[in-house]
Order: structure tokens, then sequence, then C-alpha cells
């Protein structure tokens, strides 16, 4: 659906995105991750048609975004990252405009219009002047700007940013919701969004793609070890010697002493070992007390600072 | 065609839902009028002069002229005023879009760069054509003291209109090249003063120079409709210039998507 080829864009001497090549399937939803100033806006203006990229090509559905511009305009919808409102209008009266200039017929517009209000749940507003809503109610009637013309392609610049938590979940239920018969490219700079709504992510920084996976795939590849958080009931000497002695243990680590004999510890094991079979025996046999055990994941985060920060440590194919 | 009648609509809405275009239009029409009630006040202080003075010395009394002695210069008054009134109509339509990130909406959009100029250019021809039929109202007031002709008033203000259209389209275009209201406004009142200076310059220059001074000079094109002439090299003037200014607006916008 969509196809990013060696996109550079100069502004100035100055480069803004340096050979910037993806991907994104149809009914895919991708995660454009990266630090401010990274480059996300600029890649999806060039996507939007809103500027020209300095090199390499971009097609949407097919149609390239500097030779067929018309044709991809009529295909995308885009939030930029602040909603493109007019603060004069009535939220209905806006989406209409929108609805007319996106060449919604006619006799469409009106079930267009209540179609999104309910979608972005901005009905009680619809009679609201733009300039009196608050940030959340922007960011939703800007949302809804997009959707209006039910877009192949939608591209949205940070769309949670502003909401509170309940709206930032509905939003991206929405976006959820919006998978079956659209395309969705989103950016963000918020990691636990990626891993909620995307199937894909692309990570960027400084103007360059420094990897591109599925959220689970990158949290998997940068793990160098299985960590097991375990809380257990006994003498704290004893446990940590036992637990030692576990094959294909690499460290244990003493994270809290409670009150009475409760220990918690951070069990790290070889990569492709799982050792809690032979942990949660080795309790039993002991007879000591199993209060918590659980897997500690590589979060997206972390590999987000990895390869943001420290990337040339990481090797990605 | 509905694209363009998209924006116009958006655009005219937008002048009419804040108090903007009823602030410019009601203070030119109030400054119309107040230039109105003194040149005929004055008009009519002299005409009551000259009959006194055609009693005193036994002679039929002299036929002023309205036309050319009350309303010819109220027009050239009008024509002054837009100068200063219209760059505050026109600064708005696309620098405000930019500052407020709306232009990303518009040039997202399915349209065409005309399409956008035409429609906010119309929205300002319309507003600019509205202060124009109020201060109709004056001249109409004229027909129940006196018998002006009617006809070089029409002229007069067809005139004024192109006139009007041709400071807006430069106002479009100065506009499209700023984010800031202010820059767009200033730059556009100062290169339309420059267009009419060249007709003063015109004064001073050598025969061949002076030809091509006055023949690029705003003002000077308007004389003639303010007398009551319309001459179609006058109109054919100020329509180029008009499709100039949209032309270069268009250039505007599309250099926005021209690779570097």
């Amino acid at each position: 659906m969509i196809e990013v080829q060696h996109l550079t864009r100069y502004y100035g001497s100055k480069v803004a995105i340096s050979d910037v090549t993806f991907s994104v399937a149809k009914g895919e939803i991708l995660g454009f991750l990266g630090p401010n100033a990274a480059g996300k806006t600029t890649t999806m203006r060039i996507l939007t048609c809103y500027m020209p990229a300095t090199s390499g090509t971009a097609r949407i559905a097919g149609y390239d975004v500097f030779n067929d511009s018309m044709e991809v305009r009529k295909r995308i919808g885009y939030l930029p990252e602040n909603p493109p409102l007019y603060p004069e209008m009535t939220v209905e009266s806006f989406l209409d405009f929108v609805a007319k200039i996106k060449g919604v017929a006619s006799r469409e517009r009106k079930k267009s219009v209540d179609r999104v209000l309910d979608m972005c749940h901005i009905n009680d507003v619809r009679k609201t002047i733009i300039g009196k809503l608050s940030k959340g109610y922007r960011q939703r009637v800007g949302l809804a700007q997009a959707l209006i013309h039910d877009p192949e392609v939608l591209i949205l610049d940070e769309p949670t940013i502003g909401l509170d938590p309940k709206q930032i979940i509905e939003v991206r239920k929405l976006i959820k919701t919006l998978q079956d018969n659209h395309t969705v490219i989103l950016s963000t700079h918020i990691l636990p969004e990626v891993s909620q709504t995307c199937t894909r992510v692309v990570i960027i920084n400084e103007g360059k793609v420094v990897a591109e996976d599925t959220p689970e795939n990158l949290t998997q590849r940068l793990r160098g070890s299985e960590k097991i958080f375990v809380e257990i009931g006994g003498p704290a000497e004893a446990i940590e010697e036992k637990l030692s002695s576990i094959d294909g243990v690499i460290k244990v680590t003493k994270e809290k002493v409670y009150n009475g004999d409760k220990v918690a510890y951070v069990v790290e094991s070889k990569r492709d070992v799982d050792i809690r079979c032979d942990l949660s025996r080795l309790i039993v046999q002991n007879g000591w007390g199993l209060y918590e055990m659980r897997p500690i994941g590589v979060s997206l985060e972390e590999v987000f600072l990895r390869l943001t920060t420290k990337e040339e440590e990481v090797e990605f194919s | 065609m509905k694209n363009y009648l998209a924006i116009l609509e958006r655009e005219l809405k937008s002048y009419f839902v804040s108090p903007m275009a009823y602030i410019v239009i009601a203070l030119f029409v109030l400054i119309s009028g107040i230039f109105f009630y003194v040149i005929v006040s004055n008009f009519v202080e002299y005409s009551f002069r000259v009959m006194m003075q055609a009693q005193y010395y036994r002679m039929a009394p002299p036929k002023l002229n309205v036309n050319l002695m009350a309303i010819r210069p109220m027009l050239h008054n009008m024509s002054v005023f837009a100068l200063f009134w219209l760059p505050l109509l026109t600064m708005r339509l696309f620098a405000e879009e930019k500052k407020m990130g709306t232009i990303e909406l518009i040039y997202t959009s399915p349209l065409t760069s005309l399409q956008i100029i035409l429609g906010k250019f119309s929205a300002s021809l319309v507003v600019f054509a509205a202060m124009l039929i109020l201060t109709f109202v004056y001249q109409v007031i004229l027909f129940f003291y006196g018998n002006p002709e009617l006809n070089p008033i029409l002229a007069g203000y067809l005139g004024l209109f192109l006139l009007g259209a041709t400071y807006l389209a430069f106002g479009v275009f100065f506009s499209s090249l700023t984010d800031n209201q202010i820059i767009a406004a200033v730059t556009t009142f100062a290169i339309i003063l420059c267009f009419w200076a060249l007709g003063w310059l015109s004064d001073f220059v050598g025969p061949g120079l002076k030809t091509i001074l006055s023949s690029i000079s705003v003002i000077e094109h308007f004389n003639d409709f303010s007398k009551g002439i319309i001459d179609t090299k006058h109109i054919i003037y100020y329509l180029s210039f008009i499709f100039f200014g949209i032309f270069l607006t268009h250039l505007s916008l599309e250099s926005n998507k021209w690779r570097q």
C-alpha cells in the first residue's frame, strides 16, 4: 500500500531524513517511532504531498506522491502534529467543509459527518465553536477530519498527544478498529502506544531508519538473557546458594528483603534456557514458600533507548 | 468548481463570523461618508457663491457639473482609501492559515492551487464589492437634490472595482509569501504605492520614459473611469494586472512543491 524508497530531504544544507526506506502492507498499522526532531514529521509531510522529497520516491496505493499527487491526496487522511482547525467555525460546519474539499459527494456529506462525530465521540460538541474546545476535543476533531472521506491510508502524527488517559485508550481502540479497511501510519514517541496498537514498528533516529520489525521481535532480538523475578519465603542464605546451583543460571541478585523470612530475587539465566520448572521444584522440595514468580521482559523503552542512544553497539542485519 | 465554491464559502464565513469584515466595511463607509460630506458641502458653498456673483453682474448663472466637481473627487478619494484598506482584507488569506497550520489541511486535500487562490481572491472581492455598494448610497442621495448623470458614476464605480481587484490580487500574492499578516499587509501597501508613485515620477522624466511610467502606474488608468469614460485599454490594463497577481500567487504556491 505504501512504498517508500531512499527518501531524502534537505532543509538548506541540513539533512532532515536520509535514505529512508520502508513499506507498509494493506491493513497494517505501522508505528513510526523516534525522538523529537528525528524526521518523523518530515517523512509524513512528504507522504501526504505537503512537501516534496529532495530525492527518493514514495508511492501510496500505486501512485507516486510527486507525480500523481492529486490521486494520492484523494486517498489519504492526514492528522498533522497540530490539528488543522479553523477556530471560528463550529465542529459540524468545519467537518462539512473538509468533506467538501475532500470530494465527498453532497448526498453523502451529512452521513459522513455524523459517522465521524460518532466514531471520535464528539457528538456532544457538534455545534460548539472549535476555538472554545479543550485540547482533547480539538485533537479528536482533528482525527475526525482525517477520517471524514473514509480514506484508504491514514497518516497520523502523534494522534494521542494532549488526550487524557481515558481518551488515549479510546483513540487507540479506534485506531485498532480501523485496521480492517485502512492502512495506518502513526508517529509517536510514546512507547506503550506502539506495543499496544501497532503491528509493525519503524524506529527512526537522526533522519535514518535504525530498526524495522514487529514490537515483539524487536524486544526479543535485544534480550541478552532471560530474567525471572521470584519471591520466596525461607532462609535467605540457603535459598541464594541453591538458586545459583540451578543449571543455566548466570546470576542471582537479591532485590528486597521483607520482614520475617521473605526475600525477593532476580534470577538471570542463559537466553534459551527456561529454568522455571527447576526453580519451582527446588522451592517445593525444600519446603519454602513461593509467593511470586514472573518473567521480566525487556521493554520497548529499553529497545528504543538502546537503539537511539547507543546504536553503534547494537547490530541489526 | 465545487472546490472553488467550498473555499469561497469558507473564506466568506470567516470574514463575517468575526468582527473583521464588519469593522473594515463600516469604517470604510464612515470615512467615505465624511469625505463625501466635506466635498458636497464645498460644492454647495461654491455653487452658491457663483450664483451670487452671477446675480451681481446680472449674468445667467453658469451650469456647474456635479459629476465633475463632487463625484469625481469623491471617487479619487475612495481609490486612496482602498489602498489603505484592501491590504487588511487580503493579509490573512494565506498568512493566517500558515500560522495556524491549517494550510497543511488545504495543501494535502485534493484541491488545485488555482481553486484555492481563486476561492480566496473572490471572497475578498465580495467584501470589497459590499464596501462599494454601501458607498453608492451617497451617490443616490445626490439624485434627490440635484440631477447628476448616472452613467459616469457607474463607469467610476467600475473603475474603482477594477482598481480594488488589482490591489486584492497583489494582496493575495504577498499573503502567500509569509506567515506574518503584518508583513503581508505592509508589503502589499508599499508595492502598490510604488506603482502609484510611478505616475508622479513620470512628470520628471523624458518623453519616452514618461509614456512607459504613466502606462504602468495604477492610478493613471483610473482617471478616465472617474471622468465617466470606459476605455478597453484601461480595462485590459487592470485585468492583466489581476491575472499577473494571481499568476504570481500560483507560482508561489506551486514553488512549495518544487524539489530543491
